[in-house]
Formats: C-alpha cells, sequence, structure tokens
C-alpha cells in the first residue's frame, strides 16, 4: 500500500501532552494504586546467600500468624518448573540458562525467589518472612571474570563452562589489516555494573475467574503480547483466557516489562488460591531483583594509518551476565560487538564478546544496550590515536566519520543469529559541526588542560549513531466511534515517553481531524490483535507508521459508507474535519455515520533498523584535591529524520544525557566476594539529582529521513546516552593531561580519578 | 518496606518519658525528628516495641542566645537554625556546617537532639559540636547531668547516652566577635552524607598570630575528633602557606579512616588533607 | 488507633494502627493515591506532602504523627476545572515524563515557592535535591518552578 506522508498541522508541533492532565493532579493510576476485591498481598522470600544448595524451607511457624494466608513454594507448582525463555535472540544454547519461576534445587543470586508469601496485607506478609526457616548449603561464589573462568565451581553444571554464549562480529580482514598498519593500541576498558533504577517499583494484580476460566493481569509494560504469550505457555493456559492490562507506568529505560519471575508467580499465586492477589516490590527488593546492565570488560586493538585513518578493530568482550540469561540478557554483550565501530567506516572488524555466568542478579537492557559500553572503548580509542599521533582529536573524527555517500554502510555481521545491518541515511559531518558550533568549541578549547582556581579543565566531543524502529511488526487499530470521536488503539506500550499525544498528533494528521478528536489507547492486549511494544526506539517509527497504515484504511471505509449514501463514487467523496462531503450539498457528520463504531486495523512491517544519530560534546572541571568531576557543560545534536512533538524529543534527549551522566559518574552496583550486594538502598546508589548537571542544552534537526519509514521519523528515544561515556572519560583525560591520566575503567568518581591523579603524581 | 509493629505514646511531659524509657528499658526507643530511625525500622534493623514520641514534650524546641553561648533544645529542627537571623552571627560554624545537612523535606523535621542521639560518625552536628567544647543536656532517672561532646561519641552510632535517658539539649559556648572559622566538607551529591569533613576555627592574638585554634574532623573515623597535631602546627603561627600545608598533613595522618562501598581509606585520607588545608586557607582569608 | 486531622481542607477520621505511614493512611485509607511511593526510605521524595505547610517524606511520618495536624497532598492542589499556574508551569515547560515523581516534585515546589516566592535557580535546585526524577534531567522542572514564581508573588 503506497501510504502519503501526513501533512503536519499537529505533527511537528510542540503540543502540550495530554497524558499531563492526570500526571499533574495526581490522578494518574499506576500499578499500587489498583485493588480488587478481596485481594491478597504477596511478598516473596529471597535468598540471602549468593550460591547454594537449597534443601529446606519451612514455613509452618509463619502459616501459623493470624493474617497469613498461605505460603507457596517451587513444590506447589509442580515438577516441571516453568523457566522464563529468552525473547530477543532465542537460542537453543541459551536455554540452560534460563531462570526458574522460583528457585528449585539450587539458588545462585541474593535475591532469588524463593517462595511467595501471601497475606491479609503487605505489612502481615513482610512480618512472615522472619519465621520462614530456609536451610542452604553455601557453595563457592563465582563473583566475577577470573572465578568464572576456573571451571571448578560452575554455575549450570550441565554445560561445563561459566560462558554462556559468545557473539562473534565480523566484517572484512583484521588479520591484513593490522599486519599493514602503522600504528596499532590495545587497551583493556571496564564498565562498572548499574542498572536502569525507574522510580516505580514493579507490580502486579492478578484475578482468576474460575467460572470463566480467565485471567486478568494488571501492571503490563513494555511487550505485554510476548510476556502474554510467555505466561500461557508457562501456567498452562490459552493466549486467548489471559488479558495483559497496560495502567500508566513510571519509566522502563528497558528493563521494566520484560518477563520477571513475579510475571508468572503473582499470576500463579491468584490462580492457585482463588483470590486475587497484589503485589508491590519495595526498593531494596528492586535493587536486588530487577535487571542490572553494563557491567563489561573489553580488550581491544585499534589500527590506523599515521594520518588517523583506522584501518580496524578487533578485540574480546566478557560480559558478567550475572546468574541467568532472562529475556534480553544477551543483547548488550551483542550490541557491544556489533556496533562498537558506531558511525565511523572501520572496514575490519572482529570483535568476539562472551556472556558470563556469576552469582549476581541477571543482566537486561538498559538505555542504548552494549552501545553505551562499546562507544566508551571505541571514542577513548579515537582519543588515544590522536594523541599518540599528535593529531586533532576532531579532525580524527572527522577522517572517519561514514560520508553520506558510502550509505547504505554495513555494519559488522554478527553470528550465531546471522544479522546484519547498515547505517541507513544521514549526514554526520553537518551534525558533528553543529555540535561544535552550539557548543562554542572554539572558545572552550583554549581552556583546554587549564588549572583554573584549582580545578583542571578539559573538553571532548564523541559521534554516535542510534537504532532504531525494530521489527518485525507493529499493529493500530481506530475506531470511529458513534460520537464522532476516534479511539487509536496500539500494541505499543507506554512509559512516560508521551506516547499519547505522540500517537495522537500522527492520527490527527493521518485522518485529518483535530487532536481533540482522537483518543489513544495503547499497551493492553485486549486492545489489538497482535503487539510488540517498545523498546529499541520503535514505538514513533513502528507504531506511527502502523497508525498511518490504518487511518487510510478507515479513511477508505468511511469514503465507501458515505459514497453508498450520497450515491456518488468514493473517490468523490471529501472529509472534511468532522463530516463527509459530496457533490452538490451533501454532508454527513462523523458522529452517527453508522450505528456502531467503525474500524479498520492494520499492521506495519519493518525489517531495516533505522539510525538516528549525532554529536555529543562535553567541558568539565576536576578537582585534584577531591578527584571531582564537575560536568560545566553538555551540547548535543541529533538528526532524526522527522521530528513528531520537539519538547517531548528534547526532553527524551536531557534525559538521556543526565542518565548517562548517573552511570559513567555516580552509579555502581557493587558486591563483595561473597556476591552480597552492597548497594542497598538509593542512599548506595546515587542517582542524578537537580544540582548534579545543570547545564544541558540539546538541538534536534529534520535532515535526512528514515528511508524505509512512510513517517520519515526515525527511533529516537535513547541515543544520546550512547556517547557520555567516552566523552566525559575524554574531557576528564584531556582536563589531567598534565598528570598523564588516562582512565579506563568506569565509573570516573571521585575516588578512581583521585587515584589516578596520585599515582601520576608518585610515578612522576 | 513496611514499618514492623509496635506500639506508640506520646507523652505530654518529660517525667512521663522517663517513667515509660524506665519500665520498657530496651523495648522502647524515642522518636524525634524520625528522618534516621524510621529508614531504619523500613529497613528492619531494628525491633523496638513501643516509640515514644517526644513531639508534646515542652521546652524543647527553643533557641536561646545568650552570654553563655548558644542553647538549642533536642527537638530544634535544620530549619529552625536555617531561619533564625540572629544565629547568623552567634554562631557561624553552626549555621554554616548545619546548611549541608540532607535535604529540603528531611531539614523540615530532623533534630539537634535526634542528630546527636544516632551519632553517625559522617554527621555534621556531633562535628561541630566536638570541635567547640560543646555540652550535651540529658535528663534522666537520677535527674539531670551535662557531658562535654568529646566524651559523650565513643564509635559509630555509638555514644555514653545509658538507658531510660533522653538528650534535652545542646549549648554551644559564646562566640568572639572577630574569630576565624570554616567548615568544608566532601559529599558526592549535594545533601548526601559527607565522605570527610573539616570544622574549625581560631582566634587572632594581639600580634596576629592564631591562638585557641580548635579543628575538629569529621566522618574520617568511627567517632568526630579534634586533630590535636594539626592544631598545634597552626597555633602561633599566621597560617602562612607553609604552616597550612603542614598541618593539613597532620589531620590527615591523625585520622583513623573507615571504608564504605564509595570511599576507601586512602581516598579518605587524602581528603582529610585537602579539605583541612582548603578550609584553613578560607578561615585566614574571612 | 483512632486520629483526626485536616487533609485537602477537609477534616477526616481513620483508624490506624501505629506502625501505618502516613503516606499508607493517605494511599489505602483514604483512597488519596496521587502520593507515590518510590524507595520507603526517605530518599526519593515521591512522597513529599505538605503537614502545617512545611513539606514533608510521608513514608517516614506515622500516620498518628498526623494527629491535629493540616495535611496538603497532590490533589488538594488542584480542581477540575483548570490547572493551577505551578501545574500549567509543568505542562507548558514539559516538566514530567513517565508522571511516578511529579506529585512528589509539586508539592515541595508549592511549599517552596509558598514560603519562598523569589527563589532563584539555585535555590530551587538545592531544594529539588531531595527529589529523584529518573526521566526529565530536571532543566525544565527547573525551568518550570521559575516560571511559577509570578503566580506566588514572586519575580516574572
Amino acid at each position: 500500500m503506497n501510504v502519503e506522508t501526513p501533512g503536519n498541522a499537529l505533527i511537528g508541533q510542540s503540543m502540550e501532552r495530554v497524558e499531563d492532565l492526570r500526571f499533574l493532579r495526581g490522578r494518574g493510576q499506576y500499578i499500587a494504586d489498583v485493588n480488587r476485591e478481596g485481594q491478597l498481598y504477596a511478598v516473596i522470600l529471597r535468598s540471602q546467600i549468593a550460591h547454594g544448595q537449597l534443601l529446606e524451607i519451612d514455613a509452618a511457624a509463619a502459616l501459623k500468624m493470624p493474617g497469613v494466608h498461605s505460603v507457596i513454594t517451587a513444590a506447589d507448582i509442580g515438577e516441571n518448573m516453568p523457566t522464563i525463555p529468552l525473547r530477543l535472540q532465542p537460542l537453543p544454547e541459551l536455554e540452560p540458562f534460563c531462570q526458574p519461576m522460583l528457585a528449585g534445587a539450587r539458588v545462585r543470586f541474593v535475591g532469588e525467589a524463593i517462595a511467595v508469601v501471601l497475606a491479609e496485607s503487605q505489612a502481615i506478609a513482610e512480618d512472615a518472612l522472619d519465621h520462614i526457616d530456609v536451610k542452604i548449603d553455601p557453595l563457592p561464589v563465582i563473583s566475577g571474570r577470573q572465578s568464572a573462568d576456573e571451571a571448578a565451581t560452575l554455575l549450570f553444571e550441565e554445560h561445563g563452562s561459566n560462558t554462556a554464549i559468545t557473539w562473534t562480529a565480523v566484517k572484512g580482514d583484521t588479520d591484513a589489516a593490522f599486519s599493514a598498519a602503522d600504528y596499532v593500541r590495545r587497551e583493556t576498558f571496564k564498565v562498572q555494573r548499574h542498572a536502569a533504577m525507574f522510580m516505580e517499583p514493579r507490580g502486579f494484580v492478578a484475578e482468576w475467574d474460575a467460572e470463566h476460566e480467565h485471567l486478568r493481569v494488571w501492571g503490563a509494560a513494555k511487550v505485554a503480547f510476548a510476556n502474554r504469550r510467555i505466561l500461557a505457555g508457562a501456567i498452562g493456559l490459552a493466549v486467548e483466557q489471559i488479558d495483559l492490562i497496560e495502567v500508566d507506568v513510571g519509566g522502563g529505560f528497558g528493563s521494566r516489562g520484560e518477563f520477571y519471575p513475579e510475571d508468572f508467580l503473582i499470576p500463579f499465586a491468584a490462580r492457585f488460591v482463588g483470590r486475587p492477589v497484589k503485589w508491590i516490590e519495595d526498593r531494596r527488593e528492586h535493587l536486588m531483583t530487577a535487571n542490572h546492565a553494563r557491567e563489561i570488560e573489553c580488550d581491544v586493538e585499534i589500527a590506523a594509518t599515521k594520518d588517523g585513518r583506522i584501518l580496524a578493530l578487533r578485540g574480546q568482550c566478557w560480559a558478567d551476565n550475572g546468574a541467568y540469561i532472562r529475556t534480553n540478557g544477551s543483547v548488550a554483550p551483542r550490541n557491544a560487538a556489533q556496533y562498537m565501530s558506531g558511525p565511523y567506516a572501520i572496514e575490519n572488524i572482529h570483535l568476539v564478546s562472551s556472556s558470563l555466568t556469576t552469582n549476581k542478579t541477571p543482566t537486561g537492557t538498559f538505555r542504548g544496550p552494549g552501545r553505551y559500553e562499546g562507544d566508551y572503548v571505541r571514542e577513548r580509542l579515537i582519543d588515544l590515536i590522536a594523541k599518540d599521533l599528535g593529531l586533532d582529536s576532531v579532525e580524527v573524527r572527522r577522517k572517519n566519520l561514514v560520508p553520506e555517500a558510502a550509505m547504505p554502510y554495513p555494519l559488522p555481521t554478527i553470528t550465531p543469529y546471522e544479522v546484519s545491518s547498515e547505517l541507513d541515511s544521514g549526514d554526520y559531518h553537518a551534525l558533528l559541526e553543529l555540535c561544535l558550533k552550539e557548543f562554542g568549541w572554539n572558545e572552550r578549547v583554549k581552556l583546554q588542560g587549564q588549572l583554573i582556581d584549582g580545578r583542571y579543565h578539559g573538553i571532548s566531543i564523541g559521534c554516535f549513531v542510534e537504532g532504531g524502529a525494530a521489527g518485525p511488526s507493529e499493529d493500530a487499530r481506530i475506531a470511529l466511534e458513534i460520537d464522532g470521536m476516534f479511539t487509536v488503539y496500539l500494541g505499543s506500550a507506554a512509559i512516560g515517553q508521551g506516547l499519547e499525544t505522540i500517537m495522537g498528533q500522527i492520527a490527527g494528521d493521518a485522518l485529518e481531524v483535530p487532536f481533540d478528536a482522537i483518543r489513544v489507547l495503547h499497551g493492553s492486549t485486549d486492545h489489538v490483535t497482535a503487539g510488540f511494544g517498545s523498546f529499541h526506539s520503535r514505538s514513533t517509527a513502528m507504531g506511527g507508521s502502523a497508525i498511518l497504515l490504518a487511518a487510510e484504511a478507515l479513511r477508505e471505509k468511511i469514503r465507501n459508507i458515505a459514497a453508498a449514501e450520497f450515491n456518488c463514487a468514493p473517490a468523490d467523496v471529501i472529509l472534511d474535519t468532522d463530516r463527509a462531503r459530496g457533490p452538490g450539498d451533501h454532508s454527513l457528520l462523523f458522529a452517527g455515520l453508522a450505528d456502531e463504531p467503525i474500524e479498520a486495523e492494520a499492521t506495519f512491517f519493518n525489517k531495516k533498523s533505522t539510525y538516528a544519530y549525532g554529536s555529543l560534546a562535553a567541558h568539565v572541571a576536576v578537582d585534584p584535591g577531591t578527584g571531582q568531576v564537575t560536568v560545566l557543560q553538555v551540547s548535543s545534536t541529533k538528526d532524526v529524520g522527522r521530528m513528531i512533538n520537539p519538547a517531548t524529543l528534547e526532553g527524551q534527549a536531557v534525559g538521556s544525557i543526565v542518565q548517562g551522566l548517573g552511570s559513567t559518574l555516580l552509579e555502581h552496583m557493587v558486591y563483595d566476594e561473597n556476591g552480597q550486594l552492597l548497594t542497598g538502598s538509593l542512599a548506595d546508589y546515587l542517582l542524578p539529582t537537580a544540582g548534579d548537571f545543570p547545564n544541558i542544552h540539546s538541538t534536534i534537526i529534520e535532515l535526512k529521513p528514515a528511508p524505509h519509514i512512510p513517517l520519515g521519523a526515525k527511533g529516537a528515544g535513547q541515543g544520546e546516552i550512547v556517547p557520555v561515556g567516552g566523552v566525559i572519560a575524554n574531557a576528564v583525560a584531556n582536563a589531567l593531561a598534565d598528570f598523564g591520566v588516562e582512565p579506563y575503567d568506569l565509573p570516573l568518581s571521585p575516588p578512581n580519578i583521585w587515584r589516578l591523579i596520585e599515582a601520576a603524581r608518585g610515578a612522576g | 518496606m513496611k514499618f514492623p509493629d509496635f506500639d506508640y505514646v506520646s507523652p505530654a511531659s518529660l517525667d512521663e518519658v522517663l517513667a515509660i524509657l524506665a519500665e520498657r528499658g530496651d523495648a522502647a526507643q524515642l522518636l524525634a525528628g524520625g528522618q534516621s530511625l524510621m529508614p531504619i525500622l523500613a529497613f528492619r534493623l531494628s525491633a523496638p516495641e513501643i516509640l515514644v514520641d517526644l513531639k508534646n514534650v515542652p521546652a524543647l524546641d527553643g533557641i536561646e542566645i545568650a552570654d553563655d553561648g548558644v542553647r538549642l533544645g533536642a527537638r530544634v529542627r535544620w530549619r529552625d537554625i536555617e531561619r533564625d537571623a540572629s544565629l547568623n552571627s552567634a554562631h557561624p560554624l553552626l549555621v554554616e556546617g548545619t546548611r549541608n545537612i540532607s535535604h529540603y523535606q528531611v531539614r523540615n523535621r530532623g533534630t539537634v537532639g535526634g542528630s546527636l542521639a544516632l551519632a553517625d560518625p559522617a554527621a555534621e552536628l556531633p562535628g561541630i559540636a566536638v570541635t567547640c567544647d560543646a555540652e550535651i543536656a540529658i535528663a534522666g532517672g537520677a535527674g539531670e547531668r551535662r557531658v562535654m561532646a568529646a566524651d559523650f561519641f565513643l564509635g559509630a552510632m555509638a555514644t555514653s547516652l545509658a538507658p531510660g535517658e533522653v538528650i534535652t539539649g545542646l549549648r554551644l559556648p559564646a562566640w568572639p566577635v572577630g574569630r576565624r572559622w570554616s567548615f568544608m566538607e566532601f559529599s558526592r551529591r549535594r545533601g548526601d552524607f559527607a565522605l570527610a569533613g573539616v570544622a574549625l576555627f581560631y582566634d587572632l592574638d594581639t600580634e596576629g598570630r592564631a591562638t585557641g585554634t580548635h579543628m575538629g574532623v569529621i566522618g574520617a573515623s568511627d567517632h568526630p575528633h579534634r586533630l590535636t597535631s594539626a592544631e598545634a602546627i597552626i597555633n602561633n603561627s599566621r597560617l602562612d602557606d607553609a604552616a597550612i600545608s603542614a598541618a593539613a598533613l597532620a589531620a590527615s595522618e591523625a585520622v583513623d579512616p573507615n571504608e564504605d562501598i564509595h570511599t576507601p581509606a586512602d581516598y579518605r585520607r587524602g581528603l582529610v588533607k585537602t579539605l583541612t588545608g582548603r578550609a584553613l586557607h578560607e578561615a585566614a582569608s574571612r | 488507633m483512632l486520629i483526626k486531622f485536616e487533609v485537602n481542607g477537609a477534616a477526616v477520621e481513620a483508624d490506624i494502627e501505629p506502625r501505618q505511614s502516613l503516606a499508607d493512611c493517605l494511599r489505602e485509607t483514604l483512597h488519596l493515591t496521587g502520593t507515590h511511593l518510590g524507595c520507603e526510605h526517605g530518599v526519593c521524595g515521591a512522597c513529599t506532602v505538605i503537614v502545617g505547610g512545611e513539606a514533608v517524606r510521608s513514608c517516614l511520618m506515622l500516620a498518628v504523627q498526623a494527629d491535629g495536624e493540616s495535611v496538603v497532598t497532590v490533589e488538594g492542589l488542584s480542581n477540575d476545572e483548570a490547572l493551577s499556574p505551578l501545574q500549567a508551569a509543568f505542562r507548558k515547560n514539559h516538566a514530567l515524563q513517565c508522571g511516578f515523581c511529579t506529585p512528589g516534585i509539586i508539592t515541595t515546589a508549592h511549599a517552596l515557592l509558598t514560603e519562598e516566592p523569589d527563589a532563584d535557580a539555585d535555590r530551587v535546585r538545592e531544594v529539588l535535591s531531595g527529589n529523584i526524577c529518573r526521566c526529565t534531567g530536571y532543566i525544565p522542572i527547573v525551568e518550570a518552578i521559575l516560571a511559577a514564581r509570578a503566580a506566588y508573588g514572586g519575580k516574572q
């Protein structure tokens, strides 16, 4: 179907969000606000030991407490304990590493679910935890790469090693390129374990209708359709017997909405006891159960000509994946290898990336998964090239960015899974120049390495791409209601990105009706036949394109109905704001056009990722006495092809940058050698606050449309986080040039920077 | 993270409070602002049977400025100190030091007495109290007593408060005009607990040399204490660069740093050196 | 225990246990779910309400401590007809995304501007440092609060 790009009455406007009307009044409905008559409250009993044989669970004392209803253990679920399957990149070799819904004979990380306690109140359920006796026989703990490599202790004995899978990203001939290169540099970089840390804790409310054998679960997010399939398989129901309902969602960032054990345990409990069950996690629990992310070590070599043209990248990465491979646990290690070249034309690549299992919380995707890590390594190496060869670091970037003429430009092929991708369209150089200008590079560079008022100043710039619009498809259904309003039903999920408003803008322009005539419903499985959800910056491109198709189909239906009334050809019917007009004075209001809603549903298919792209520059000041890195300014530029709502887009950019700064400077999930998670509260896990990064400026433009998306919009919800680690680390290195300090490990926390400076002082 | 079960009373007099504490012993826990206690209960690190709220006990929330110094009742909040205009000149070190404490919402509830009783090694007020030779007023079954702050803080979260006793106030000695002072701390984010901090003051003798130097460190050992070796270097000096550097080094060597997930010991020591030097420079240039 | 206090200008009574937090009393007993729980240990600020004119963390207060007090929640800062000037400034400046931290920030901002209508950007950031937002990066929130000062009698 040839779809026309809609006009710009609404698209491109910074419309105020419809969501805000309820959020600002405290009238959002989040999962903790949902209650069902007669509900029991669930609290999960979790392992306090990182690795061991689970011998016994004695709940007798707990069951005697007033208000305690039951304690569900693995025995109640049965012999065939379901496991969490992989949603993305499901390879058979990863099956042994899938997490059981409740720990069986073994526990493998602190926080692993052992039992579910049900009680008349949350407080009583928590009281009961202290009265359950758990006997675990400790086993040696795999606390990191070194102990993972030793075959002595295995997390999964059948598998024979603690390496779950190894990805290889290949392009060209690295052996030849390295032999011929004038210059080679090899370093090992580390990114620390941290997490998405969304502010609303996870939760579910589940209700089983025994009479109709139907399950309703509130609290869905991100990928409700996939989760419904997983739940159906695990719980032994048909997909049609389950509704997963999305209410308001307090942030996701790639972590919320993936299938966790509780996605099964809470519905199972509701059916098991025959009463609705409500579970809301607390923050301490969240820290040890929601996916961790990013922990990786990369030993990478770069080869270049003596005038700074990059020839090749090769190396090995080890990602600490935690105790199990969950639904998307393999994505980040894979992306780190496949996308390490980013926006640069690197013809020869050989990167191997392994997922290690350890006795820590399992990992998953967090905004820009694998890309933040890969970009950190690459941008650092580019600056090292420049320093070693005596070249200007901006010039080296200009020399190596993929030129427009070379697009579509192939990225390395990744095995297993045999997927390849191409950089689609863009003028990468133009966005670099724009960033230099917006940032005031020429003025700021005069401060490079200078000591001013006790602090050393450093600036740097980096370039990035942002993959988006993951396929395979997305559904939309639009109904013209009897009252003349249009309801848009979407498979995309809302996680705070302003979906209702953005999709309303797209629908309004596609239908050529005012914004107020549109209502958007999203996320829940009863809205559309199939959906894929919100991840990989796909909702605008995929969901928005599905809306275009559905709108076109609906308009055709309306024209047909009106034509029948007017006794004319459908081509002679004009749709005008709130009515259909025919030849002569014929007109019919949309309201009451038929006795029941008129609907059209459509699917948009897409196999090619879009690549938004841009540059990010930073100015830091480092205090050598404390190691504190103060971020004085960050400026970013990005081309998204087409903007639907500039205000929400800028909001995503600034939010993404601040998350990147948190990742680089503050956030850290710390374990001891016994696998105990020491980061036990938000006083330990340091999130950015209002005073930390006050000077962020984002510039987003429409330059090169997405070639394969009717809207022309590229996925754009997360990109700016990607370059932050590399740029800040390079800026710190530039600031501390007098000391010769080169950071290789994140985070750039005050003690880490201080130690680098002291070491340099000692050596010099 | 719901609280464990407990009873709650809010007696209308100090005598009633003391009677309940005497009767219930370890099972009773005093409650003032609750900004430290309630998180402890939320994490179920403690399981008192009864909370005894001081909110209705009279005469505990006054700020008095007199000839012999500044008196703060145990229920005086950080907010009250911030908003008391006369405290700025009556005790600038107290005002500046407490400015660093926590966040807006916490400052509306957190109290002087609560901070002293908790004795967190990184807390500002215990550090200020020790530096300034402050006196802590305590009520108990045997009557009232006063303890010098230096003798009150024994270790991390440990004080010489006896069972059944209640802190009723703090008295800081009078602050002369012309005194030189500084308060400097380092934290990862504004309002966080300090990784280390230094409070100091000195007066000038007729020849412009430092005299009566008091320097206290917070967050770098398991309790706040004076940095006597550094004080000895500063006394009788004119706070030239050499004296300041020597004092900063002495301070860093005088602490026994505790470690936590954010702060290795060598770094903490380095912070003490940095902060001492900067605080002395700041005091000298006032 | 039976407690009596005022919420958003209306007298209320609640039968609560001593261990129930003010946050849970508001949410579960009085069905005012606008106040959110993000951490329950006094760090994130999502639970901020105004007690006796002062912003406090309702997860760190017991319901029983609210006896006799006057409490204002986010619901008390709005009406059905129109957004308040502070809320309108938030909407205009795109100062919220997922909305979960928003009630705590709105009440904090309202308490601040009521007492300090001339608060400058530094003061606003200082006060806001007790509220965590994971979505916006804070910059539009600061802009919204500064823009709302005029409605509280502060500078334009």
